[in-house]
């Protein structure tokens, strides 16, 4: 018992716990529609996208948060520019943003006197060094992220599932597609304190992938997602304190773990 | 002309891809709760006018009125039972969640299903002899179950006018039986039916109306009205084969290849 609760009477452990978990969560559910979308790249140029407006808030002593949402809108609202008429594949115009917000962020972040550091920060994230304010930030975003996705559950099911049937219904589907972009990079933004970019990617993927293994429905499948990414944050942060591993790549790992278990247990079941 | 509105009034639409036009200045009208076969060979243009009725395509010229309306005007009276490649078939939804899928404009999209959506569901289901089969994952079931899952969404959905696009190719004939049925059965409850096919003689049997089709309107009338030598010879060319007792014969058959090329969705 002593543990677990152990870490707990530092209160930056209970900050990062609680970002963890709500971040982990977020991205599981974001994550479902990643999944069932193929739209994994792009979560993974989104995380990566975000890093030059990460560098210049670093650099103008700007809060990274708000620096990291609007590159991110930027660049969902980019991709969706350049693939609405179809004249750039989506997942070119997805690998040609990718690679330039990445060098571009790199070659900022370069110019600082703290180089190593902060670019190791930004990359795989610093969850104890969540501050209360960062954490009502975290919170509202995702309560807000949330919120939209589940009131527009069913326009989201229709869109992903059957476009035909999107059509005749006469849902704004190009509308719906860059909203669920836009949530996308708002998710990439709040997982950055806690799991860095390079592996905000994973917590949007490994989870709903582990989910999607276990479930046959949508909501089942979103629900058990979210209890991965939580557990998988939980685990992931006491082993970082106990074993002094980056925060970050615990979480993953963990949530790896989760997903390999999944997998056999079903290999298993079907033979 | 008959002095009830018609359900479907095309006036002079062109449709197309882009700059391209697969269809030029098409007029037709259908009476409500007709069977309307569309047949044409293969690219004729029959996707495309299809996609143009749901909305999925914009139209290059004309217009499209439903009930006098243009259309998009009424958001739930158009069904369209989609082909086969237009599916995500990995995606975690039962049979009852897609049918579902057909009541979601009716409840509201913010509100829970009510007792009478269920109703309609497992009625739809019954109906194309699937109930038993509706908590199973969409993807599990055959290719016919499948296509009798999306009429029975359709069916739920309680559509003016259904459009379906080839359901009789590559199914087995329980589900090509159960379509029919439902044709005959939506003619009773005044549902326009209008469905592409390849087989002309179900086109000459099952249908009140014949639409044929090839980039133009080339006749559109009861099926002894259309299915004259002269007509079929505009729409398949070099495809048809007159015998001397009057036989013809028509060389078509396989996946339209060319409209396929035009069916990607972006989801």
């Amino acid at each position: 018992m002593n543990f677990l609760l152990e870490p707990l009477t530092y209160e930056f452990m209970q900050r990062g716990l609680l970002a963890s978990v709500i971040v982990g969560m977020l991205c599981a559910v974001m994550g479902t529609y990643v999944v069932l979308r193929g739209m994994a790249f792009l979560g993974d140029a989104m995380a990566h996208a975000i890093l030059p407006g990460v560098a210049i808030a670093y650099i103008l002593k700007g809060d990274l948060l708000v620096g990291a949402g609007i590159a991110a809108v930027a660049v969902a609202l980019t991709i969706g520019l350049f693939t609405k008429e179809g004249e750039v594949k989506e997942d070119t115009a997805i690998g040609i943003l990718f690679a330039a917000a990445l060098s571009l962020g790199v070659a900022l972040i370069s110019t600082m006197q703290t180089y190593a550091v902060d670019l190791s920060h930004i990359l795989f994230g610093n969850v104890l060094g969540v501050s209360v304010s960062d954490l009502w930030l975290i919170g509202g975003l995702s309560f807000f992220i949330l919120l939209t996705v589940a009131l527009l559950y069913k326009p989201f099911l229709v869109i992903s599932f059957d476009p035909v049937l999107a059509a005749t219904l006469r849902l704004p589907a190009e509308f719906l597609r860059n909203l669920m972009l836009v949530l996308l990079a708002l998710t990439v933004v709040v997982s950055l304190q806690s799991v860095g970019v390079s592996l905000a990617a994973a917590m949007l993927v490994t989870p709903a992938a582990t989910a999607y293994l276990l479930t046959r429905r949508l909501l089942p499948m979103m629900l058990v997602s979210a209890g991965i990414g939580a557990l998988s944050s939980v685990v992931g942060l006491y082993i970082s304190y106990y074993y002094n591993i980056v925060s970050g790549s615990a979480i993953v790992l963990t949530a790896t773990l989760f997903f390999l278990l999944a997998f056999g247990w079903k290999r298993l079941r079907k033979a | 002309m008959s002095h009830t509105p018609h359900r479907l009034d095309v006036q002079n639409i062109s449709i197309g891809y882009g700059p391209k036009t697969i269809l030029h200045d098409l007029s037709f009208q259908v009476p409500h709760g007709t069977r309307v076969a569309v047949v044409g060979p293969n690219g004729a243009g029959k996707s495309t006018l299809f996609k143009a009725l749901v909305g999925l395509l914009p139209l290059q010229h004309g217009r499209v009125l439903i009930h006098g309306e243009i259309l998009g005007t009424h958001k739930d009276c158009v069904a369209y039972v989609p082909q086969r490649e237009e599916v995500d078939w990995r995606f975690p939804v039962t049979v009852d969640d897609v049918v579902m899928m057909g009541r979601f404009s009716q409840m509201g999209w913010l509100k829970n299903p009510t007792a009478h959506d269920r109703q309609m569901v497992s009625s739809s289901l019954t109906q194309m002899g699937i109930a038993d089969l509706a908590s199973r994952s969409i993807g599990q079931l055959s290719g016919g179950q499948q296509q009798r899952a999306f009429l029975a969404r359709a069916i739920a959905q309680e559509p003016h006018i259904l459009l379906m696009d080839e359901p009789f190719t590559g199914v087995d004939i329980t589900t090509q039986e159960a379509t029919l049925r439902l044709l005959d059965h939506l003619q009773e409850k005044e549902v326009t039916a209008i469905v592409s096919t390849h087989d002309l003689n179900l086109a000459g049997s099952r249908f009140d109306l014949v639409l044929l089709l090839n980039h133009r309107l080339i006749a559109f009338g009861t099926p002894t009205e259309v299915f004259t030598k002269d007509n079929l010879a505009q729409a398949f060319g070099n495809s048809l084969l007159v015998m001397e007792n009057g036989m013809m014969l028509v060389d078509e058959c396989c996946p339209p290849e060319e409209e396929h090329h035009h069916n990607e969705v972006r989801k």
